[in-house]
């Protein structure tokens, strides 16, 4: 990988970036050509990220480092390209595709900026799974809440003010501990590179070390807040539920990049030495209680947005909870948990919008909640023009049936493959013939019974919005809004169909991640280029 | 200097996690810009105190005799981003106040 395809490795931030600029040029009236830019834009990432992932799924393990600025490795900022990464761009692309597409029929004309402010949520994620430097890493976080406020306060009205408040106020205060939990690391260990900060961890002298600590555990905070681990955790299924449509499925992403930042560093700084497994029974307990509360709340819930905002801390919770295990083969059957869990949550928070459609505004809502949540008079779009979808029932029916089933873990489709990978290593890991101890049994339990509440949920919710359906109105529903969900979940159908593959995929992920020295080495040995026909970098050495 | 500058940012930190857990919006963002302000104190306290030395490698300063330049830069980086996001969040309580009538975080009327 040398020449053009080197500098892919930088085009997942660069590209929804010049997208946004251009957006920006392109009046707010003429929605076509702004649909369409944005739409060519994504199209075009994920191709690139499907280029990046097949150089990664490749024989050899490659790690691509780009250097920015041309400047050798901890002194300049780093982009790295691993297979984590690679699988994580690819996620978010086919996840942005399909939340664009949607928000197409209408959801992008109630307010100004919608593709903008969506490219640069893009742009913030894919830059928060490339680089290889902490520091980097809070100015694309930044980028990608900056964003994402806007995105959440997209359509307006009281709720998603509100709630926008909140999430503004949440994130703002974390942003800060981010900071902190920075600036201490660069204090006690001199470096922000996160090869070189792994490089240094072990050697470093055991006075500084609490403090070094101290600093990881603030900035770990920072990340579980993101990611929704109880009790940093309530501001999330209120956000979630108000977000728009749309954007709700892109927000899918943002908690598991929380997730990914804690996996990454984790395995990173405290594979081995003195620090080894800082933190991980905090993931644990963390999780565990995520888990419950997450359960709990998706068995309470009366509307279906908060159901869906609940699952994501369910989601959340399993795979905080199997991180803190700390196991290769539970870790990598969590990573196939955290792609088949992100493309059903996007494609369930999108499918809600449609199913409500038909009917009254929260009308399966109980007054007393109602009440709880305010009023539900926020500006709802025109109704979109195009084709509308023959047998809209039917379909709809059918996707709610494919969330369901795969929020529960059950068979056929990849929920189940995934919690059948993690659960099958989480009992296996004593030797053959020693019976799993209690605490696996507990935790193996709790991931079931999320399973058996999601299922009690989504039956619930089903029987009442498609079998006992006051008004039976039949909700008018465009191909563009059922084909994006229907695309998501014809993904997990892939994910099901290639499990072998996948799972391949994802062991040789955290085989990778487990030893740090790849990454280490790769970044190290990344060799600034020279041999260009640079005239000015020519004059300025030769003035030296 | 060091008791001054701990001093300040132990003051600012205590008066802005108060400020923050207040009901209104507006003792709020005063909350969230007196944390901001700590916080960047802070980042530029881990370089090391120092007074009257330069940032800049040049031929004639020892090295320890050198201001770390990276938590400057880090200082500005976040300074920048913390005026972007604290307007931001401005705009969104001026909405708040609008569709409510009320500066509550909730949106709800006083309770007395």
């Amino acid at each position: 990988m040398n020449g053009w395809a080197h500098h892919l490795i930088i085009a997942p931030v660069l590209l929804p970036l010049a997208a946004a600029a251009i957006l920006l040029f392109i009046d707010e009236r003429s929605r076509m050509a702004k649909g369409l830019v944005s739409l060519a834009a994504a199209l075009l990432l994920v191709v690139i990220s499907f280029v990046l992932f097949r150089i990664e799924s490749g024989p050899n393990d490659f790690e691509g480092v780009y250097l920015l600025g041309n400047w050798m490795a901890p002194f300049g900022v780093v982009l790295v390209l691993d297979a984590l990464s690679a699988l994580m761009l690819l996620l978010t692309s086919l996840l942005g595709l399909a939340a664009l597409v949607y928000s197409l029929a209408r959801w992008h004309t109630v307010g100004a900026h919608f593709h903008t402010m969506f490219q640069l949520l893009l742009m913030g994620v894919n830059g928060a799974f490339l680089t290889g430097d902490l520091f980097n890493l809070f100015v694309f976080f930044e980028v990608m809440l900056a964003a994402s406020y806007g995105l959440l306060l997209h359509g307006s009205g009281p709720l998603r003010v509100k709630a926008g408040m909140h999430y503004i106020a949440v994130n703002l205060a974390a942003a800060l501990l981010f900071l902190i939990g920075v600036s201490l690391i660069y204090g006690t260990t001199g470096t922000l590179n996160m090869a070189d900060l792994a490089a240094r961890i072990p050697n470093i002298e055991p006075d500084r070390r609490m403090l070094m600590e101290a600093g990881a555990g603030v900035l770990g905070i920072a990340f579980l807040i993101k990611a929704g681990m109880w009790p940093l955790c309530f501001w999330l299924p209120t956000a979630y539920n108000a977000a728009s449509a749309p954007v709700a499925g892109v927000f899918a992403i943002l908690s598991k990049l929380g997730i990914y930042v804690i996996l990454r560093l984790t395995m990173l700084l405290f594979g081995d030495g003195p620090s080894a497994g800082f933190g991980a029974n905090v993931l644990l307990y963390g999780g565990i209680a995520t888990l419950i509360f997450g359960t709990v709340g998706v068995l309470g819930s009366q509307a279906l947005g908060r159901l869906a905002g609940f699952s994501v801390l369910v989601s959340s919770g399993t795979l905080l909870m199997v991180l803190g295990i700390n196991d290769g083969a539970v870790s990598s059957g969590a990573l196939l948990y955290l792609v088949s869990s992100t493309l059903t949550i996007g494609a369930f928070f999108m499918l809600i919008e449609l199913v409500e459609r038909g009917q009254d505004a929260g009308a399966n809502v109980l007054a007393v909640t109602m009440e709880a949540y305010g009023d539900a008079d926020e500006d709802e779009p025109e109704e979109g023009d195009g084709v509308t979808m023959p047998g809209t029932m039917a379909i709809l029916g059918t996707c709610f049936a494919a969330c369901g089933i795969l929020l529960a873990g059950l068979p056929p489709l990849s929920g189940f493959v995934a919690k059948f990978a993690m659960l099958s290593a989480m009992m296996g890991t004593g030797a053959i013939g020693v019976p799993p101890t209690a605490a696996v049994w507990t935790l193996v339990a709790l991931v079931i019974l999320s399973g058996v509440a999601s299922l009690i949920a989504m039956t619930r919710a089903g029987i009442r919005t498609f079998w006992s359906s006051i008004e039976g109105t039949v909700p008018r529903v465009l191909v563009i809004e059922i084909v994006p969900v229907m695309f998501l979940l014809g993904l997990t159908l892939v994910l099901t169909v290639q499990a072998g593959p996948a799972m391949q995929y994802m062991d040789t992920t955290i085989r990778t991640l487990a030893n740090p020295s790849i990454y280490i080495d790769a970044v190290r040995n990344a060799t600034v280029i020279t041999d260009y026909d640079d005239q000015t970098k020519v004059s300025v050495e030769g003035a030296n | 200097m060091e008791i001054i500058l701990s001093i300040a940012i132990g003051v600012m930190t205590t008066c802005g996690v108060w400020l923050l857990l207040r009901p209104r919006t507006y003792q709020v963002i005063v909350g969230l810009s007196m944390l901001s302000y700590a916080v960047n104190l802070f980042i530029f306290g881990v370089g090391g105190v120092k007074t009257n030395v330069p940032p800049l490698l040049t031929d004639d300063v020892a090295t320890g005799a050198l201001a770390d330049p990276v938590p400057q830069a880090l200082v500005l980086t976040a300074i920048v981003i913390g005026f972007a996001t604290t307007a931001l969040f401005l705009v969104v309580l001026l909405a708040s106040r609008g569709l409510t009538g009320t500066d509550h975080v909730d949106g709800r009327g006083d309770r007395k």
